[in-house]
């Protein structure tokens, strides 16, 4: 009880710090998401790495006629929606990890997440505009 | 205590009373094993592919845009600074593909023991070397 007294930390309840952080929140949804997409990355990437070979030195006309057919269409916006979710999730615990100061932190978070959400959305776009 | 996050550090042991949390050792004092240089290669990886994603975008928006512009991604893919990183990519790939199906292993809570943890990164390491020249040998027999 002493301990109370001195340490500030200690006015927050067990079950207020349960809540107020990361790992209790969003933490678990970020290590969840990580898995999930881990998880469908595996079949896409073998599929992916299948792909790239056949694609290997094709022309402009044979591309396109791969990417028209549906289903591939439909593996390719799963690629890349898995694929950039996974990405972002994995850089942003490496910012998180490695750049301590909370300001510096933020900003790389966001420039990060800018970045790599437009890219995202540019292969998105790319991808739909080949299937149709 | 000064800075504010010392708040971060503080924990209840099971009975109840609070401790500062242990802070692991720094990298600077810890022997280089497996189990660590394993770890942050799968990091390097994920962020050596992450990298790779821009080659990908630029060859997607270009089969997109235009003969020529297909024409110039396939020219850089062709080139000898394009294999470089292809191959540099399949390894990364490979890489953080076996050794992500390794923490799917450990997140069932499988081949936890210290024993297994080793074997599983030496697998991991003999499947990428394996898996990568089998990529290579088989582009060259389809080209």
């Amino acid at each position: 009880m002493t301990e109370k007294a001195t340490s500030p930390a200690i006015m927050r309840s067990m079950l207020g710090r349960a809540r107020g952080l990361g790992s209790a929140r969003s933490g678990l949804h970020h290590w969840w998401a990580q898995r999930l997409t881990a998880f469908a990355l595996v079949p896409l990437v073998l599929w992916f790495i299948y792909s790239a070979i056949r694609l290997s030195g094709m022309k402009r006309g044979d591309v396109i006629n791969w990417a028209v057919d549906p289903v591939v269409g439909t593996l390719l916006v799963a690629l890349v929606l898995a694929l950039f979710h996974h990405m972002r999730l994995g850089l942003q615990v490496v910012i998180e990890d490695y750049i301590h100061d909370e300001r510096p932190r933020m900003v790389w978070l966001l420039v990060m997440k800018g970045v790599t959400g437009l890219l995202g959305l540019a292969a998105l776009v790319a991808v739909i505009k080949l299937a149709i | 205590m000064t800075d504010t996050r010392e708040a971060l550090m503080v924990a209840r042991t099971s009975d109840g009373r609070t401790v500062r949390r242990p802070l692991s050792p720094h990298l600077q004092v810890y022997r280089p094993q497996i189990t660590s240089a394993m770890s942050i290669l799968h990091r390097i990886t994920g962020v050596a592919l992450s990298c790779g994603t821009l080659l990908l975008v630029w060859f997607l928006i270009a089969a997109v845009e235009s003969d020529a512009a297909y024409a110039r991604v396939a020219w850089f893919i062709g080139s000898p600074v394009g294999y470089l990183l292809m191959f540099g990519w399949s390894v990364a790939l490979w890489y953080h593909f076996c050794n992500g199906i390794r923490h799917i292993f450990w997140d069932f809570g499988m081949g936890l023991e210290l024993p297994q943890v080793h074997a599983s990164g030496k697998a991991v390491l003999v499947a990428t070397a394996v898996l990568t020249v089998l990529t290579w040998v088989v582009f060259a027999v389809v080209r």
